[in-house]
């Protein structure tokens, strides 16, 4: 279960407030206006960014001032989610072993992850000879074999075209209904958010509200949800 | 920028490296005020000196770096045949020991130079090389090509994308430059200005060869001064001081004026250029390219055209002591290349200044300085070799410095948080993210340690080994036995050394490199 | 790695002589070349003393004495070799120096009293030019003719140095008058002599301050008799290069013999054609044939040591008030 325990996120003048949990294997999507926040509270969950005060938790455990890559988080990014210096196996293989060195079976296992995500053959390729969609597959391989709890996902696909993002966004869904995952992401098309998450928050006007159920948000909006719908 | 939530031990090695380097300048003066009981005061004619060193440096600073913009800007956005060769010349006068280059400057521009024969035949009188023009020309030739390769490195650190994106807007030569070009130049001059503002500020045998007399006398010469002539120590310790505080305020400046952002990731497919096809545009772009390598290749010219004759009279010392600058070089390159990646993964701001600080090292204080250490635990003789290549090391870290921190800086903005959130660090974030994005640069700044160490910029006089002289003390020791031939020849072999050292490696950096 | 191995070498050649005493000896750099004098005084000295002689080198003289006084009395040197007439009287302040008990025919254009240095080589500063360039005869010719001239820095050489107490010496106080009628004829001021030998032979300017023996270098060794010193009405100021011995020497004996080694032939027939300078004591076989054709001074010019460093403070102020116009 992730806690969001009294969250209190000041940047400037920016302030943004959270304070609820979600439960192991929710899928919740983050919607609101641009610059409410949303980028900014998943960073503070994959610790990048601080918060002023409160806590983050993981299943009961202070997750406050534990390195990203220490934190049970896989994360993708809006843009920059490969080395473009490096294979799409090596790319895949960083989330297994850091500095690569990837004994037979972990190899063995990048090569499933590309193929789970329809790359089997691509390993060698780097990721300038790949398309949009084949470079976010490459990601996906690689949060595949991390086998984090919990995912967070930046809008990674928004420079995808919809049929290619809906492909992406069930691709993704299958992986966390495999691993059990927790995802957290944020989004900025309602129909994404129907499409995958069972869980909605809103995030306006300085506060982050507690996730509520997708269809049910969606049936009877609330009065903020309607504003930001439209 | 955001505050990490995470900077805990990160970059504990390069912050020892900055301390260590600063141990290496502080302590000889230390020792060197500490023998002479407390600092002295200069005098006016040391004050005289300090102006006419502060506005030589700055003149030849601000010079170099406008010069270099346009030579930079045509080498970004032209492809032509020996584009690599042009390039690569762009390394070869820096690379040049003092005398050698000053002597090549003087076949081409010197009173019976060629520049002057041209003059003549045209019926207009000769110019003299000799006055603060003409240690300001000597200074932009030296400098010039350092001030190119720097600002090219920033615009090709500008991602394709962007001027793909430029030129589906539709932008001209006029919007790319206020778009993409002018932020790039503001984030990038400021610290070409300060390093050869710097490099300028301890001239020595440039500014008083052309310098013509007493008028150009530099600190350093105040320096010697103090030292040679009253054994003044705490006046040279002190002068000393006044160039530490030059450079660091040099420094400080460009640090402060060279903050912001950097241009984002792209992926690295080569996209060419489709802006600047006009052809005046063309022209002017051939134009400044042609100058700039006939103004460069004239004295290296001279100098081969000299030596060629004296490759025959050269005794067999000048071999072994090839041999020994290239070990010292070699050395130094290693040594230099650990520092640099250390100190510019730490990437702070005051590491960034103990980097720039060797630069405003008078040789003559930080040799006696050693020497009042060392002497006293080991025969000062027998760590000629060592000392020469410690002092190439901390002279060469600031070039290599500039060069490899803006970059290492753009990868860790680009590609720090995928690296962080993957749990990259230490050897693996090195070896999987750092260097292989940082190549070019590496490569550029090995072969020009290299080259700068077997051109000695630390040439101790005090730690002369009489047994195993480097390549640049022969050369003096030939000039000072009359054999001016020898000594050619022997310029002409040092030439070709350290520019295939130098070509050598920043080739390396360049050969296939994704970047 | 390889430091290590030449560090180890090192220690290892020191031991094997270590039944050997050591002498050790402090040089300019140039003395201790594979063509300057230094191997044949080591392998002549090392054949009649049963020891061991080591050169340690330091730039030139001035940076010799600058080693000298860094050390202190903890200096490892038993002979220094290569300071001369201008750094003596600061040599001798520091008291680090032993009388030498020497006594020699010296063959010098002054009477030699001095009892710790002993001198070893002399020569004169003068112009040099080509056989047909302009030839002045004086400092005023000089000045008044449009000869061009490049000079070295008193500050950080030792024919700069030389130069300064030449007009010093022959002009007294009109020195400043005579810099300044000098100024439009001096091309540039360089730090060292190589600079401005180097730049001299480039072309650069029709003269260069040297000695009156550089052109037996290009005569001797190059066959070539276009180079020649100028003789000055004023006379030519007086360079006498010598040797001392440390006070703290561990081989007093050793020392000694070595200065008055000094004064053989096998020291003195070696450093005509090597040093280029004149012999301090005129070798049995006579000055190699060429040095016949060079200058004939008939009076030579020495600010006496005691006086000199008075007098080297004023004269570097007018020099260089008259040069910076």
């Amino acid at each position: 279960m992730l806690t969001l325990e009294a969250l209190d996120i000041r940047q400037g003048d920016f302030r943004l407030r959270a304070d609820w949990s979600v439960a192991a294997g929710d899928r919740v999507a983050l919607i609101g206006p641009s610059g409410a926040g949303k980028s900014t509270l998943l960073s503070v969950v994959a610790g990048f960014f601080a918060a002023a005060s409160g806590r983050v938790l993981w299943d009961g455990r202070d997750l406050t001032g534990a390195a990203p890559g220490e934190r049970p988080v896989a994360m993708l990014f809006q843009d920059g989610n490969l080395f473009p210096h490096l294979t799409a196996a090596q790319n895949v293989g960083l989330g297994i072993r850091p500095d690569l060195r990837l004994a037979p079976a972990d190899k063995a296992r990048v090569a499933e992850a590309l193929a789970r995500v329809g790359l089997e053959g691509y390993g060698a390729r780097k990721p300038g000879a790949l398309s949009g969609g084949q470079q976010s597959r490459v990601a996906l391989a690689r949060v595949l074999v991390q086998s984090r709890p919990l995912l967070l996902l930046d809008e990674p696909f928004s420079a995808l075209g919809p049929a290619l993002r809906a492909e992406m966004l069930d691709l993704v869904a299958g992986l966390c209904a495999e691993k059990g995952a927790t995802l957290l992401m944020v989004s900025h098309a309602p129909e994404d958010a129907q499409r995958i998450a069972d869980r909605l928050v809103l995030v306006d006007e300085g506060v982050a509200e507690a996730p509520v159920a997708t269809a049910e948000a969606f049936a009877r909006p609330s009065d903020r949800l309607r504003r930001y719908l439209g | 920028m955001a505050p990490r939530a995470l900077a805990i031990g990160r970059g504990w090695p390069g912050r020892l490296a900055a301390l260590c380097v600063a141990g290496f300048l502080l302590a000889p003066l230390g020792a060197v005020l500490w023998r002479a009981g407390g600092a002295g005061w200069p005098g006016a004619a040391d004050w005289a000196a300090v102006r006419f060193t502060l506005v030589q440096a700055v003149l030849s600073a601000a010079i170099s770096a406008a010069l270099a913009v346009p030579v930079a800007r045509a080498l970004a956005r032209r492809r032509f045949r020996l584009r690599g060769a042009y390039v690569a010349l762009m390394g070869a006068p820096f690379i040049l020991p003092v005398i050698v280059a000053v002597m090549g400057l003087v076949v081409v521009f010197g009173r019976g130079g060629w520049i002057n024969d041209l003059l003549g035949l045209a019926g207009l009188g000769p110019v003299s090389i000799y006055g603060l023009h003409g240690v300001v020309l000597a200074h932009v030739f030296f400098n010039l090509p350092l001030a190119v390769r720097l600002i090219l490195q920033g615009w090709q650190e500008i991602p394709g994308e962007r001027f793909r994106l430029a030129a589906q807007l539709g932008a001209g030569p006029a919007e790319i430059r206020r778009l993409l070009e002018w932020p790039m130049l503001r984030r990038v001059l400021p610290g070409v200005c300060a390093v050869i503002f710097a490099i300028c500020l301890t001239s020595f045998a440039v500014a008083l060869t052309l310098g013509g007399g007493p008028r150009s006398t530099t600190v350093e010469l105040a320096i010697y001064q103090a030292f040679r002539f009253e054994f003044d120590l705490g006046r040279a310790a002190m002068l000393s001081v006044i160039q530490f505080a030059m450079v660091t305020l040099a420094g400080l400046a460009a640090l402060r004026l060279s903050r912001g952002e950097g241009f984002g990731t792209g992926f690295d497919r080569v996209v060419p250029r489709w802006d600047a096809r006009g052809r005046w545009l063309r022209l002017a772009d051939g134009a400044w390219l042609v100058v700039t390598g006939v103004f460069l290749l004239g004295p290296l010219a001279a100098v081969a055209w000299r030596g060629l004759p004296g490759l025959d009279a050269m005794p067999a010392s000048v071999w072994t002591a090839a041999r020994a600058s290239l070990a010292v070089a070699l050395g130094a390159t290693g040594v230099t290349m650990g520092l640099t990646l250390a100190m510019a993964l730490a990437r702070r701001g005051w590491v960034e200044l103990i980097g720039l600080a060797p630069l405003a090292a008078s040789p003559l204080v930080l040799g006696s300085g050693l020497f009042l250490l060392l002497n006293p635990v080991a025969n000062p003789a027998s760590l000629a070799l060592a000392v020469t290549m410690a002092v190439n090391v901390v002279m060469a870290l600031p070039f290599a410095l500039r060069i490899v921190g803006p970059a290492v800086a753009g990868v860790e903005a680009d590609y720090g948080r995928l690296a962080d959130s993957l749990a990259m660090r230490g050897a693996a974030r090195l070896r999987w993210l750092v260097l292989p994005r940082i190549r070019r640069p590496l490569g550029f700044a090995a072969g020009l340690t290299a080259a700068l160490s077997m051109g000695d910029l630390g040439v101790i006089a005090l730690f002369a080994d009489p047994e195993r002289a480097t390549l640049p003390l022969t050369i003096f020791r030939l000039i000072g036995a009359y054999r001016m031939e020898a000594a050619a020849g022997a310029s002409l072999l040092l030439l070709a050394l350290s520019f295939g050292l130098f070509a050598l490696f920043d080739h390396g950096g360049r050969w296939r490199a994704d970047t | 790695m390889r430091h290590l191995a030449i560090a180890t070498g090192l220690l290892f050649a020191t031991q094997a002589a270590a039944q050997d005493p050591v002498l050790t000896i402090y040089t300019y750099d140039s003395f201790n070349t594979e063509w300057g004098p230094g191997p044949v005084v080591e392998a002549a000295f090392e054949k009649e003393c049963g020891c061991d002689l080591k050169f340690v080198t330091a730039g030139d003289g001035a940076a010799l004495l600058s080693r000298i006084r860094l050390e202190g009395a903890r200096t490892e040197a038993d002979v220094v070799l290569g300071l001369d007439t201008a750094l003596i009287a600061q040599a001798a302040e520091t008291g680090l120096f032993a009388p030498s008990g020497v006594e020699a025919g010296y063959n010098l254009p002054i009477t030699w009293r001095d009892e710790t240095f002993v001198p070893f080589d002399w020569g004169y500063f003068a112009f040099v030019g080509l056989k047909d360039g302009p030839k002045p005869g004086s400092f005023e010719d000089l000045a008044a003719g449009d000869a061009t001239v490049v000079i070295q820095d008193p500050r950080s050489s030792t024919p700069g140095l030389g130069l300064l107490m030449w007009v010093k010496e022959a002009y007294g106080d009109r020195a400043e008058q005579v810099w300044e009628g000098l100024a439009d004829n001096i091309v540039t001021v360089t730090p060292g002599w190589s600079e401005a030998y180097g730049l001299f032979l480039e072309g650069e300017a029709d003269l260069v301050l040297s000695y009156t023996t550089s052109p037996a270098y290009h005569l001797i060794a190059e066959e070539d008799d276009t180079k020649i010193a100028l003789p000055f009405e004023e006379g030519h100021y007086l360079q006498v290069e010598v040797a001392g011995m440390l006070a703290g020497t561990d081989q007093p004996e050793l020392a000694r013999d070595f200065l008055q080694f000094i004064t053989t032939d096998a020291f003195q027939s070696a450093i005509p054609e090597t040093n280029w300078m004149y012999p301090a004591v005129t070798p049995d076989g006579g000055l190699p044939e060429g040095f016949d054709t060079l200058v004939q001074v008939d009076k030579p010019l020495l600010t006496a040591p005691e006086a000199a460093a008075g007098i080297r403070d004023a004269a570097l102020e007018e020099w260089r008030r008259a040069l910076s116009q």
